[in-house]
């Protein structure tokens, strides 16, 4: 492919200074995930002396110990759960209020397209939202997890575009054989979106696993813990031990073989952690490339 | 409207009430809530009970303003620095498209979007993996008998920003990128014919077709990023802090979760909440002004 266009001396420079660049900057990218893996599965001891692109004896202990402390994998199922759950009703709705704004003959459509597309900018804060949520009675309840944001104004600006660039026969012929709304809607222009939908369900399925500041300002229940909470309260008793070590220097050494098995086990629940997105995402990406297209397009 | 399609019209409308009802009472009764701001605000008791204390908490900003303005100051550099990286993508996308290699090329592009997937908790758990002192970083350092700073990157007061911008830009750079693949994928490839007809060159093309054409883009989320002055989010700056950065990591967000949570002031929270929120909003309007009276486009 290069060869076949011969540019002159400093085209072909460049060339190469760029195939490098960019595979120093994938490897800047991506090594620190590799890095977490490899020391997840060494032997503790060995990896703390330093690793850097095998691992040094595998070693799948704190794998074992993860797994068989109760509140991890429930911590990951509760996670899945609400994920999967979000993902559905917000896709779901989401599409079908974008479905309802293309219908001219609505009235007041654009009143309430405005209404809805203001909550994009209109942000009670903090402490608002904190009081509305309990006043609700969604503190300590998993319903806290899935019922904000099924209704999102960016994904409804998406969908609707996508919609309104399918032609308008596929829905008049479906009229004229006496289907109703939904019927269209569930038959018709649902199935048709899949591209929009896809990339939709992307970013709210990922956005969903990611948020934790619910579970942490609204959820004590342990029953209720996602696992992204877990694993901060995990990190911060490392930090709290990182800091008490840098005060005391002089006690580092004893401070650090205490220190081993914890580091190992934090980095298992890490991997643990991003891997239903590594898993997930590379399959959905073309599919979010031609999303954020169609928002290129808009923007 | 016929008769006939008003009917169904109004069908329509009645399937979309449910749908405002769910919108006003997840995005606009919080909005009520900013009148906690003119009382003091107390969890044990109801609305009836509330002491009203007027503009108060609205004057405690003025009594406490040391502490807003070394906020302050943190919000706007943290923000500054991320509006001085907006080319980065930008020239990364240009750099990007003339790899021509379709494998390679979608590789980067799987690999480099990789951390905008990821929460920022385990931002936190990489970053303290490679850069804590006993991470992958400095145990290098040790490994190649080089000094190794008594106090690591993460709790050093004086690069906090520059550490902070750097986790961000790495986080986002992949994500951005894209955005404009897409925005180049949009540029009419006659153009790219014509100008090679020509006579141009690789540069050529970059300098004359891609940059001209990736400009609008640029614009708008340079003008968005504007708009977010204050916002510089939560997460972020809430998994990183601690005791030693502490004065340099605290934005507007994290102190507003702060005065709210650590020190129960919810009244003064709600304040510097709500005042921020208009603030943002304020800007948002300045900045879609300017973008309609220079180019003649509305952002919103």
């Amino acid at each position: 492919m290069i060869n076949k266009y011969q540019g002159s001396l400093s085209e072909r420079l460049f060339d190469w200074f760029n195939y490098v660049f960019m595979a120093l900057f994938s490897l800047v990218c991506i090594y620190p995930f590799y890095y977490v893996l490899i020391y997840s599965i060494s032997n503790p001891r060995l990896a703390s002396k330093g690793i850097y692109f095998f691992p040094a004896e595998f070693d799948f202990d704190s794998y074992i110990k993860v797994l068989s402390l109760n509140t991890i994998p429930h911590a990951f199922l509760v996670s899945l759960e609400k994920t999967v759950i979000f993902t559905v009703l917000c896709v779901y709705f989401s599409s079908m209020l974008a479905f309802l704004f293309t219908k001219r003959v609505m009235p007041f459509r654009k009143t309430m397209y405005r209404f809805v597309i203001s909550s994009m900018y209109l942000n009670s804060g903090l402490i608002p939202w904190y009081i509305t949520m309990k006043t609700y009675g969604l503190r300590d309840s998993f319903l806290l997890y899935v019922l904000p944001g099924i209704i999102n104004a960016f994904y409804i600006i998406l969908i609707k575009t996508y919609i309104e660039q399918m032609p308008s026969s596929l829905e008049e012929s479906a009229q004229m054989d006496g289907a109703g709304f939904l019927t269209i809607f569930n038959r018709i222009i649902f199935p048709l979106s899949r591209p929009i939908v896809a990339t939709v369900a992307v970013y709210a399925s990922v956005g969903c696993w990611n948020t934790w500041i619910d579970n942490y300002l609204l959820v004590d229940n342990e029953k209720l813990q996602t696992i992204q909470v877990i694993l901060f309260a995990y990190l911060n008793e490392a930090q709290g031990m990182a800091t008490d070590l840098m005060t005391m220097v002089t006690n580092a050494n004893s401070g650090r073989q205490l220190q081993l098995s914890p580091e190992t086990i934090k980095m298992s629940i890490t991997v643990i952690s991003v891997l239903p997105i590594i898993l997930v995402y590379p399959f959905l990406q073309k599919n979010f490339i031609k999303g954020i297209m169609l928002g290129a397009v808009k923007g | 409207m016929t008769y006939k399609s008003n009917k169904t019209g109004w069908r329509y409308f009645l399937i979309a009430m449910p749908f405002m009802i769910y919108v006003t009472a997840f995005y606009f009764v919080p909005l009520f809530g900013w009148i906690y701001s003119f009382y003091n605000y107390n969890p044990a008791l109801s609305f009836s009970q509330l002491q009203f204390v007027g503009f108060d908490n609205f004057m405690k900003m003025y009594n406490e303003w040391s502490e807003i303005y070394r906020v302050l100051k943190n919000t706007l550099a943290m923000s500054v620095l991320s509006i001085l990286v907006t080319p980065l993508p930008l020239v990364a996308a240009i750099m990007l498209n003339e790899v021509k290699h379709d494998k390679f090329k979608r590789f980067i592009q799987t690999v480099t979007t990789l951390p905008n997937f990821i929460s920022w908790i385990v931002v936190f758990a990489l970053t303290f993996a490679v850069f804590s002192n006993e991470g992958l970083y400095y145990t290098l350092l040790r490994n190649l008998h080089l000094d190794v700073p008594v106090i690591g990157i993460m709790g050093n007061n004086g690069a906090t920003w520059f550490f902070q911008l750097g986790l961000s830009v790495w986080k986002g750079i992949g994500w951005t990128m894209i955005i404009y693949i897409a925005a180049i994928a949009g540029i009419d490839n006659e153009q790219y014919e014509a100008a090679r007809i020509d006579g141009a060159g690789k540069f050529g093309l970059m300098r004359h077709i891609t940059i001209p054409g990736l400009a609008p883009t640029f614009f708008v989320l340079l003008l968005l990023q504007i708009s977010n002055l204050l916002n510089n989010g939560f997460d972020q700056y809430f998994v990183f802090y601690n005791s030693l950065v502490a004065d340099k990591i605290e934005v507007l967000d994290f102190y507003i979760y702060k005065v709210g949570w650590l020190v129960s002031d919810y009244s003064y929270a709600t304040v510097l909440g709500m005042v921020k929120s208009l603030l943002g909003i304020a800007l948002l309007f300045a900045v879609n002004y300017l973008s309609r009276k220079t180019k003649g486009e509305s952002l919103l």
